[in-house]
């Protein structure tokens, strides 16, 4: 089998962020940097699918300036044979098409079984470009999996919907699925398989904008506005459970 | 501006969200037109256009069959946007739409601000408000982001759509949220536990105050996803909508999935270490605070009270 996983790095998300000088995203700079969370399980996967098939080829694919490499060798580490990194230091500011445009002209000649990915990014958030892929490779794609099992060429999948309801979805390959939280349990790369990691090949290759037409912008990039009315306390952790008590007393009736 | 909007259907009913598809349509004066595969036995109460296929012919997710019947009133419609649902068919839909349109897409928008859709960054610690200069903008909503004020009325009229297209993609059955255990939905107290709690022992910490304050606990989606929980207490957009009288939230940042399915309690506590949190947005309090300090003071004061 052949299979594409497309990652993305993302900051972590509990990073203090500044927005940048064009307004237009936040500042990259001083950062910790990641993989995607979704892609995580996109990754663990692929490789639970290689161990159950046992013979499988995996591509691990990212878009973005060098440090991307980075969060590859982690996927590397966790069981991918191979790392394609599309160069492209504007990635942060494109838009979801033109992403997918370069995913699948990557793809196109590849002639991939399955390619995972997650269901969003954890910064952009706009759940688009898995589906965007399969759209333009003219793939079968289900987005929002939860539960996968594989069958000679036959796709069973679990999609988590509104409100816990899940839907039992058929397909079959070749096929684009996008990951949710909650999968499977990604796994820690063990030391020796980070060691192995290194020596695994990682490509780099010049993106191909061919195909797509950006087609949107960003206005403008900014902090929400704070609404008034909430109340911040701070201090001593005593007075602060004093301060808390008195204030659902007043105006809460739970305490009555 | 000419809008289509993109109604839901899910084991045999209407999804009652339609109705923030209106909202929206209300908000930004849009010409409205709606599109549904479901059934002429459970139509949405609108005065306007209803293009309606039959889900018993063409499934209740099948998306490539769905995208076709899409396709075929858009290039009946001609709409300017083309409005889904930020929901598990509207994010799983509109991309194809919008590739098929060489349109572009806004996700999850939340607002609109001097006619621009705004969508949230990074678990909605930031914004952007986006431009598009395709000929059609598809759009999808955020859960809750826009509301009817009024109950919805009305009674659209029907042209019925069909479609030979078929797809591989079946959907086989639906499986049930697990209904053992808790339903805090009936809670008037609920003390919820983040991430931020940090390891699974000092989930007790949140239990013995809800305990304390005679109330439930809950959890966002990465505390149960770690186990540490169970389903039944996830409180969000894929566990349950709340509407406590009080709600306290421990370590939780305030991803939108979480604030969709808390953010109309009577009054919200938050107890956190990052006073910029996305959650001091809907909290009434906003406690500064370490939780494995600030909770067991707290917890025993309300005993000794």
């Amino acid at each position: 089998m052949n299979i594409l996983i497309c990652i993305k790095q993302v900051p972590d998300m509990e990073s203090k962020f500044k927005i940048n000088a064009d307004k237009t995203w936040y500042d990259r700079a001083d950062l910790a940097w990641r993989m995607n969370e979704y892609d995580e399980y996109a990754v663990e996967q692929a490789v639970r699918l290689k161990e159950q098939v046992g013979s499988a080829d995996l591509t691990v694919l990212c878009i973005g300036p060098d440090q991307v490499k980075e969060t590859m060798k982690k996927a590397l580490a966790m069981g991918c044979d191979r790392g394609v990194h599309i160069a492209d230091n504007d990635a942060h500011q494109r838009e979801p098409l033109v992403i997918a445009g370069m995913i699948a002209n990557f793809a196109r000649d590849k002639n991939f079984d399955l390619i995972f990915t997650g269901m969003q990014s954890q910064d952009r958030g706009s759940g688009q470009v898995g589906v965007m892929v399969a759209e333009l490779l003219g793939m079968d794609a289900v987005t929002t999996i939860v539960d996968f099992a594989y069958d000679n060429g036959t796709v069973n999948v679990k999609r988590e919907l509104e409100g816990g309801t899940k839907s039992l979805v058929s397909a079959a390959t070749p096929l684009v699925l996008t990951c949710q939280l909650g999968l499977n349990t990604p796994r820690y790369p063990t030391l020796p398989n980070i060691m192995k990691a290194k020596k695994k090949e990682l490509l780099t290759i010049a993106p191909d904008l061919g195909g797509v037409t950006a087609g949107q912008e960003t206005a403008a990039c900014f902090f929400p506005e704070k609404k008034g009315g909430g109340l911040v306390l701070e201090g001593d952790a005593p007075e602060l459970a004093d301060k808390l008590i008195q204030l659902l007393k007043e105006k809460t009736g739970v305490l009555a | 501006m000419k809008t289509l909007l993109v109604a839901e259907f899910r084991e045999g009913k209407l999804r009652a969200e339609y109705t923030q598809l209106l909202a929206f349509a209300r908000e930004s004066q849009a010409e409205a037109a709606m599109f549904l595969v479901g059934s002429a036995a459970d139509l949405p109460k609108f005065d306007g256009t209803l293009y309606l296929a039959e889900a018993v012919k063409h499934g209740e997710y099948s998306p490539a069959v769905h995208k076709q019947l899409l396709l075929d009133v858009i290039a009946r419609e001609k709409p300017e946007q083309v409005v889904f649902l930020h929901s598990s068919y509207g994010w799983d839909l509109a991309p194809r739409v919008a590739v098929a349109l060489k349109a572009a897409q806004v996700s999850e928008v939340i607002g609109v601000d001097g006619g621009l859709p705004v969508v949230p960054v990074c678990n909605a610690k930031l914004r952007r408000t986006i431009k598009a200069a395709t000929a059609t903008t598809v759009l999808t909503l955020q859960a809750g982001a826009f509301g009817l004020d009024d109950e919805p009325a009305g009674t659209p009229t029907v042209i019925t759509v069909d479609t030979d297209a078929a797809g591989k993609v079946r959907c086989t059955g639906y499986e049930a949220a697990k209904i053992e255990g808790v339903d805090l939905t009936k809670a008037n107290i609920i003390v919820s536990a983040g991430r931020g709690v940090g390891k699974p022992e000092n989930v007790a910490m949140v239990q013995a105050l809800a305990k304390a304050l005679g109330g439930e606990y809950g959890a966002s989606r990465p505390v149960v996803d770690a186990g540490w929980v169970e389903h039944s207490r996830q409180v969000g957009t894929t566990g349950s909508t709340v509407t406590p009288k009080l709600y306290v939230a421990c370590g939780i940042s305030g991803a939108i999935q979480h604030l969709a399915g808390m953010k109309k309690a009577d009054f919200i506590v938050a107890i956190n270490t990052d006073r910029d949190a996305p959650i001091g947005e809907v909290a009434n309090v906003l406690v500064v605070a370490d939780l494995k300090q600030f909770l067991p003071i707290l917890t025993e004061k309300l005993q000794n009270r």
